[in-house]
């Protein structure tokens, strides 16, 4: 309960973020629109998930066990296919990076442990920067290979 | 019953007082600004997790030996410089100069000393992963201390044994270790080095490890103490009042720029204000020093540093070394990016950046202003377009994070032997 309690808080205080990350983004830091060329997306599109991979064909939600601060960071992820049965099995690589800034993650994170029922925990993690990120995750399933992007706010 | 009653009371009748009080004193911060704030202050600074790769780090009879080797001059090929020659207790632990002079002349700002024991990756490209590790490489270095670990082990052996053994055991026998001797650049050193059998090479090794050792247990002491900025928070935190005369208006609103339009805590954050990462910031290239490519070179050394936390002279097991296990080696975002430093008495430590090419804190506000193309890489600045007004209220604000070193008084002076 208690950890359901704390995501719900995380997701809250991303989505307010987001949203100041978007409005800001309209008004005092424009320069930042003209000199690297990536649009925040809107705020609903940020926060732990779950999201949907890009060809649909899972479901992956975040679920870290600290809140998300510029700092390391372990995250487990529960991945379900499109049925919404637990997705065990599966190979997954991390990607991700700062769009606006034009630089990937600081580390490299990775999947260290398959925790079963779908859930895996990936290690290594760093956010060193305020701002939106992106956090990427290359899923080879069962079902096939699918990509899920994650919007975060830090 | 009663109590529960009595604290429904006070809180309708305290309430609206405080938030009366609050509008009207608390320096216009919202609640959720205040709670930014707050992780900035020195007073939520996490306990110092233990070192895992060095079992002496927390031993107080090896902070004492770690004093008296940190200022020892013979731990130099011409016994004159010392780690305080350039990290002066008086000065933050540095010398107030672009490039460090040591028997020659590095081609980096020495880097101050205080809060580092928090820190995953030390130098400004992170070359050394321990505190300990890094108080080796200037040892060697032949700009710096210009001399070799047979030298030190020597020393240890002739002038420091007791201490040594009570800190570490029995010392190793160097007696057949040659005066001279090290993996060094010097040809004749690296000769006599080379001409030792491998168990003498490693007794001196082990003396030279555990040099830096001791000298990280000093260096684990040093460590900020609150500045005017700290007790303005921390009142503001306890009573959402903002307190008189701790800040003054400018740095108010310095704080207020450095927190918000500035973006200067998308990476000085933290009660430390610095992430302790590596970021390219464009910082202009020094016309006469060789290329410098920052972290990215600082990764792969790290990796293969032969005292590195996976290292046989880490205390450490392979599964402690996280910090390795993730690092990222390669990668465009290394380019040129070097370590962020913490702000704390940055007004005293002026020439600024990794080999001081700024002169002045309004030199390296003007640079932030502006945000040039990196010589080499991408630089993460975008312009800030800030008036000349705000970027000296930023460095007025700059200017209140002023608090000195907390440690022990005896370990800030030069040790009485």
């Amino acid at each position: 309960m208690k950890k359901q309690n704390g995501t719900q808080w995380l997701r809250i205080g991303m989505t307010l973020a987001a949203t100041i990350i978007t409005l800001s983004s309209l008004t005092a830091c424009s320069h930042v629109m003209t000199m690297v060329h990536a649009k925040v997306p809107a705020a609903s599109e940020f926060g732990l998930g779950p999201r949907k991979s890009s060809s649909g064909l899972y479901t992956a939600t975040l679920q870290p066990a600290e809140s998300l601060r510029p700092r390391k960071l372990q995250t487990q992820v529960a991945l379900k296919d499109a049925r919404g049965q637990a997705v065990d099995g599966a190979a997954i690589t991390i990607d991700g990076g700062m769009p606006q800034h034009g630089h990937g993650l600081p580390t490299q994170p990775r999947v260290t442990k398959a925790l079963g029922n779908g859930a895996y925990l990936i290690e290594g993690v760093r956010f060193n920067m305020g701002g939106w990120w992106e956090f990427k995750l290359a899923i080879a399933g069962k079902t096939g290979n699918d990509t899920v992007t994650f919007n975060l706010a830090l | 019953m009663t109590t529960k009653r009595f604290l429904i009371l006070s809180a309708i009748i305290l309430l609206p007082t405080l938030l009366y009080g609050s509008r009207q004193r608390n320096d216009g911060w919202t609640p959720a600004q205040i709670e930014e704030l707050r992780k900035l202050s020195i007073s939520e600074l996490e306990p110092l997790a233990p070192d895992p790769t060095n079992r002496v780090a927390d031993d107080p009879a090896a902070a004492t030996l770690g004093h008296e080797l940190f200022f020892d001059a013979r731990l130099s090929a011409n016994g004159k410089v010392s780690c305080a020659s350039c990290h002066q207790p008086d000065r933050d632990s540095q010398d107030g100069t672009s490039l460090a002079h040591g028997v020659g002349t590095t081609n980096r700002r020495t880097m101050p000393i205080a809060g580092t024991a928090f820190a995953p990756f030390l130098f400004w490209d992170g070359r050394k992963d321990s505190q300990w590790a890094q108080a080796l490489g200037p040892l060697e270095s032949p700009v710096e201390h210009g001399g070799t670990r047979a030298q030190y082990a020597h020393v240890v052996a002739e002038n420091y044994r007791a201490s040594y053994e009570q800190v570490f055991g029995p010392l190793p026998d160097v007696s057949r270790a040659p005066a001279v001797g090290g993996p060094v650049k010097d040809p004749s050193a690296a000769a006599a080095w080379s001409a030792m059998p491998q168990t003498d090479r490693d007794a001196v090794t082990k003396i030279y490890a555990n040099i830096g050792k001791a000298i990280a247990a000093y260096e684990r002491r040093l460590q900020f103490a609150p500045s005017r900025f700290d007790r303005y928070v921390d009142t503001l935190t306890a009573t959402g009042r903002a307190p008189e005369n701790v800040l003054s208006d400018d740095e108010v609103a310095g704080l207020r720029l450095f927190t918000g339009k500035a973006n200067c805590t998308q990476c000085h954050n933290g009660p430390l204000l610095t992430n302790n990462e590596f970021h390219n910031t464009g910082v202009p290239a020094s016309p006469s020093l060789p290329q410098d490519r920052g972290r990215i070179e600082g990764a792969k050394n790290v990796l293969a540093d032969e005292f590195n936390c996976r290292s046989r002279w880490s205390d450490a097991t392979g599964a402690q070394c996280s910090e390795l296990e993730f690092l990222k080696p390669d990668g465009p975002e290394l380019q040129r990016a070097y370590k962020v430093p913490s702000l704390r008495g940055v007004a005293e430590r002026a020439p600024y950046m990794h080999a001081g090419q700024f002169a002045t804190l309004s030199d390296v506000l003007a640079h932030y202003n502006q945000a040039p193309t990196a010589p080499e890489g991408h630089t993460g600045l975008k312009p800030l377009k800030l008036s000349a007004q705000e970027l000296r209220q930023i460095e007025s604000f700059l200017r209140a994070l002023r608090g000195g070193i907390a440690a022990p008084p005896e370990f800030l002076r030069t040790p009485v032997r």
